[in-house]
């Protein structure tokens, strides 16, 4: 990826800088260091201040901030700017994320890199605006209509919000599919440090790039427009030349399986988690996001009470690593999910192991406590 | 003459020609007009960005077209539009989509992009009614006219989306009829050179799901029509709205000299980096 003159100046002499940012501003700056040049927005609470972000620091790097009459139009626009060449995203919180699923689905089916910033509030509806939650999880794998695969990516400190947008943007080039950045308001509007890195630093795919690991060839060769090729583009079903057929079956499973496959083949380099004391593990605690950060204090405090917890967190959260808690899973006695939710993810580890699935929900806005995590953990499964 | 002897030919995927349209469709003019447009104004193809939404006038260009295209989700395509332009602002962005897709679902898309006056050029495919869905009640549809959701008659009052689409602030709206064959193509060709949000409201033909409703059973009962019910935008100016309703105003409803959005980003940009 080439950064023009005025991005490589700028970004480039933030290097080794060490700031006291918010979640939402370090979002939005790793997007920058990843390349990114448009912006489509509309304002909500909690994501509004990586739109306000974006929209100072992107005239510096010669991008380009939009806001849009609504979230239908931000995605639509982040798409075609993107199609145009640009590395481009949108940012929204649950009730702009649901108005985006129409157009999410169209650069699934039109295999278009882009990246979308869920700052997950509490829902359904307006619910508690200014509250966070981790509501958003199945929406991100579910939420556009028709059988496709789904790419999120949830951090849990400042830091985190910046190096894994970065990967949110390299997971969209590499798989030529939206990444969903699922961020919640506890994260979002979290200040912590933040140290930016030496521009050169950090490695970008690029657009239209090869993989060598996507042996089977599931991915197909991208092409901007611009370059006098007569491209078409749509949502239709259509063959591998981009025109439209949408009478013959075998076109369309041609053209969902491989979507799908290139994303489920793969999954294992998209896999991001954090792992700790795993190795003697009896008891599991899963978590994501927010609620990952007392899942941890109580992990680390159990230990000292010389219980063997074992800890792992997601950061991706879809593809799911189910092939990775079945080999944990196979290992405890117990798992326990805390989540900030009624049991999203909780469902899904279900699938994917025997023995039964402890809920730790905590909803109506307030994150878990330590201390609630860890009486959950000390209390013996029924 | 064989198809690939036109001299517009190479404006046109003739692989996959025919296209979907009825007979006596208006789109097939529209798509004529286009390209001679384009052709008078020596515009390569290869340069253009057409996009579209859903709908059979969302079909004008895709795929047809040999530019280009991009075919996106209904009632979005100014949108999609605008992501294009802001990154490629050297390139014509053109939209051709329906009364429904348009004026209905994506109205907001449409009033804002105009009150932006980011320099894409919109053509508005007025067929008064859903024509790809069979013949649905439109946002233009005229009052009492029954349709298959309004099966008594239609109790709404149809949009002037022209005049709106001026109100919002567009550099160049314009209005003609698919009988106005020349006019529509110096319309084409002024919106294609105005900096700035250009739009033509092109008043169209729909023979199979609108038509065969009011008594308007081909192509040519429609010229016919549009012929006798059009009337100049300045002979309008003198007579009261009551006796303008079921005529087609035609001519240019805006000619304005505003900034055009992707340059006011440009400048923008420069001011920031000066600022530090
Ligand atoms: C979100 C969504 N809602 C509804 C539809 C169904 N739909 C397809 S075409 C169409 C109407 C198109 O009417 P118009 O834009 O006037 O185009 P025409 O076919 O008349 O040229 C509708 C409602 C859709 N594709 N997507
Ligand atoms: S249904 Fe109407 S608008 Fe659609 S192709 Fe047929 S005549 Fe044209
Ligand atoms: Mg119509």
């Amino acid at each position: 990826m080439e950064f023009g003159e005025r991005a490589r100046t700028y970004l480039g002499g933030l290097a080794g800088q060490v700031r006291f940012s918010l979640g939402d501003e370090a979002a939005a700056f790793g997007a920058l260091f990843a390349g990114c040049r448009f912006f489509g927005g509309y304002p909500i609470t909690p994501a509004s201040e990586v739109a306000e972000t974006m929209a100072r620091e992107l005239p510096r790097v010669d991008g380009y901030y939009v806001q849009f009459e609504d979230e239908i139009g931000s995605i639509a626009g982040v798409v075609g700017a993107a199609r145009a060449g640009a590395r481009a995203m949108t940012a929204t919180s649950g009730p702009g994320y649901s108005l985006m699923q129409e157009n999410i689905g169209y650069a699934v089916m039109t295999e278009t890199p882009c990246v979308v910033v869920d700052v997950q509030r509490s829902g359904p509806s307006t619910g508690q605006a200014t509250k966070p939650a981790q509501g958003d999880v199945l929406q991100a794998r579910w939420g556009t209509h028709g059988d496709h695969e789904a790419i999120a990516l949830a951090p849990n400190s400042v830091q985190e919000c910046f190096d894994l947008m970065i990967e949110c943007f390299n997971f969209a080039e590499r798989y030529r599919h939206p990444v969903t950045f699922l961020m919640d308001g506890e994260i979002g509007h979290l200040r912590e440090k933040l140290v930016f890195p030496a521009l050169d630093r950090v490695r970008l795919f690029p657009r239209g790039g090869f993989d060598p690991a996507d042996e089977e060839g599931l991915i197909t060769p991208y092409r901007d427009f611009g370059h006098g090729e007569a491209l078409h583009v749509t949502g239709s079903t259509h063959k591998e030349n981009g025109m439209r057929d949408v009478v013959t079956p075998e076109v369309h499973e041609r053209l969902i399986t491989r979507c799908c496959a290139k994303i489920d083949r793969n999954r294992r380099n998209l896999y991001r988690t954090e792992e700790r004391f795993l190795e003697d593990a009896e008891v599991l605690v899963l978590c994501y996001g927010a609620a990952s950060r007392p899942a941890l204090g109580a992990v680390v405090r159990a230990r000292r009470q010389g219980r063997k917890v074992g800890f792992l967190r997601l950061k991706t959260i879809w593809p799911f690593c189910g092939d990775t808690i079945a080999g944990i899973g196979a290992r405890v006695r117990r798992i326990l999910v805390p989540e900030m939710n009624l049991g999203q993810i909780s469902r899904e580890v279900e699938r994917f192991v025997r023995i039964p699935v402890e809920r730790v929900s905590r909803i109506g806005g307030v994150p878990h406590t330590v201390d609630e995590i860890l009486r959950a953990i000390t209390r013996e499964a029924p | 003459m064989n198809g690939e002897d036109h001299p517009l030919s190479k404006y046109l995927r003739w692989e996959i020609m025919p296209t979907t349209h009825c007979p006596g469709c208006g789109g097939g003019q529209v798509l004529r007009a286009f390209i001679q447009a384009l052709d008078d104004l020596s515009i390569d193809p290869e340069s253009l960005v057409a996009v579209t939404g859903i709908g059979c006038s969302s079909w004008i260009t895709s795929p047809y077209l040999k530019s280009d295209t991009l075919h996106t989700t209904h009632g979005r395509a100014v949108a999609f539009a605008t992501g294009v332009k802001v990154m490629k602002p050297e390139s014509p962005v053109v939209v051709i989509a329906g009364d429904g897709d348009l004026s209905g679902i994506g109205g907001n898309h449409l009033i804002h992009a105009a009150r932006r006056n980011i320099g894409l050029v919109v053509f508005l495919v007025n067929n008064f009614i859903y024509g790809m869905t069979g013949g649905q009640v439109s946002p233009t549809t005229p009052f009492g006219v029954a349709t298959t959701t309004t099966p008594y008659f239609n109790a709404e009052h149809p949009l002037r989306i022209a005049e709106l689409v001026a109100a919002a602030g567009a550099n160049y709206v314009a209005r003609w009829t698919t009988f106005h064959a020349r006019q529509l193509i110096e319309a084409m060709k002024e919106a294609l050179s105005v900096k700035g949000f250009a739009f033509v409201e092109i008043i169209s033909q729909c023979p199979v799901s609108y038509g065969r409703r009011v008594g308007l059973r081909d192509g040519l009962a429609f010229y016919k029509h549009f012929k006798e019910r059009s009337i100049s935008v300045e002979d309008a100016r003198s007579l009261p709205e009551s006796e303008l309703e079921g005529r087609f105003v035609v001519g240019a409803l805006a000619r304005r000299n505003r900034p055009e959005f992707t340059e006011s980003l440009r400048r923008l940009n420069e001011e920031a980096c000066r600022a530090g």
